[in-house]
């Protein structure tokens, strides 16, 4: 953990290797928040918007790295993976929509819900993915 | 609804987390798909699942989920026991299958909160 005037920088290696460890980056950062005083509304969009960003790491592009600093005024998740990418966001974003295999709907994920779940609760979200290349998602939380 | 009284009403068993057992719950909620629970759920719920997965703890920690309840007599491993435990969650354990079990907190008053 960095801490530089008033922003704190948090960084986690998400291991695409596991899926029962998915969810530790974003358990963390839900602690950490805590722990600040952040008001527990905005920790849950956080928490939440951050859990389904890992998972899709996980369950998608075989993992990634997850970047989060904290201002008194604003949360920015940045998540960043090597993976296959998103040929189309538009598509992609839509509530239903799901490429996930069948042993992941086994576990209760890709319902296509995680994408549209991440818009929903952060305040402004961007994703730049290059097939072939990787993804990059980033939400930004106003608390 | 107090745990000890959903506890007597699904005839279940606790797997850890016993010293919450006055913990009050306002509603509920049934569900196997994790990302629909992270889209519509409000807090202080219990959540009923037949999944027995480490992500069902994981979803209900970001949800503020305290007390999942796992049905039709499914029992999760020692690490998601373990998991929950560190988080100061309630794990129980009915015979019963999930629409049974939604039915019978139901009719019993645990309502879903509206949204
Ligand atoms: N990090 C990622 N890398 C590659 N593809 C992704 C990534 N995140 C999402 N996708 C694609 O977008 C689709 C929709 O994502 P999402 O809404 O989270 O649903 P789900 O994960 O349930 O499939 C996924 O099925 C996948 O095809
Ligand atoms: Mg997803």
């Amino acid at each position: 953990m960095a801490e530089e005037k008033n922003i704190i920088s948090l960084q986690y290696k998400v291991n695409g290797e596991d899926f029962s460890l998915a969810g530790e980056a974003s358990s963390n950062v839900k602690k950490i928040l805590k722990q600040l005083g952040v008001n527990p509304e905005a920790i849950r969009r956080v928490a939440i918007a951050m859990y389904e960003g890992e998972i899709n790491m996980v369950i998608h592009a075989k993992g990634g790295i997850a970047e989060v600093n904290i201002t008194p005024e604003q949360i920015k998740v940045l998540l960043q993976d090597e993976g296959p990418g998103i040929a189309d966001i538009e598509l992609a974003m839509q509530e239903g929509y799901s490429t996930a295999p069948d042993n992941i709907r086994e576990l209760g994920f890709g319902a296509g819900m995680g994408l549209p779940n991440m818009k929903r609760y952060s305040d402004e979200m961007k994703i730049n993915s290059v097939v072939g290349k990787g993804t990059r998602v980033e939400l930004i939380f106003n608390i | 609804m107090r745990l000890d009284k959903v506890r007597e009403i699904l005839d279940a068993d606790i797997l850890v987390g016993e010293e919450f057992i006055d913990l009050e719950v306002v509603s509920a909620c049934g569900s196997d798909l994790m990302s629909d629970v992270l889209a519509f759920v409000k807090d202080q719920t219990l959540l009923l699942t037949g999944l027995i997965n480490p992500q069902v703890v994981r979803t209900a920690e970001m949800m503020d989920i305290r007390v999942i309840v796992f049905v039709r007599g499914k029992v999760p491993g020692k690490e998601i026991v373990q998991l929950a435990k560190e988080k100061d969650m309630v794990l129980l354990t009915t015979k019963y299958p999930l629409y049974t079990a939604c039915g019978l907190l139901y009719s019993a008053g645990l309502h879903t909160k509206e949204v």
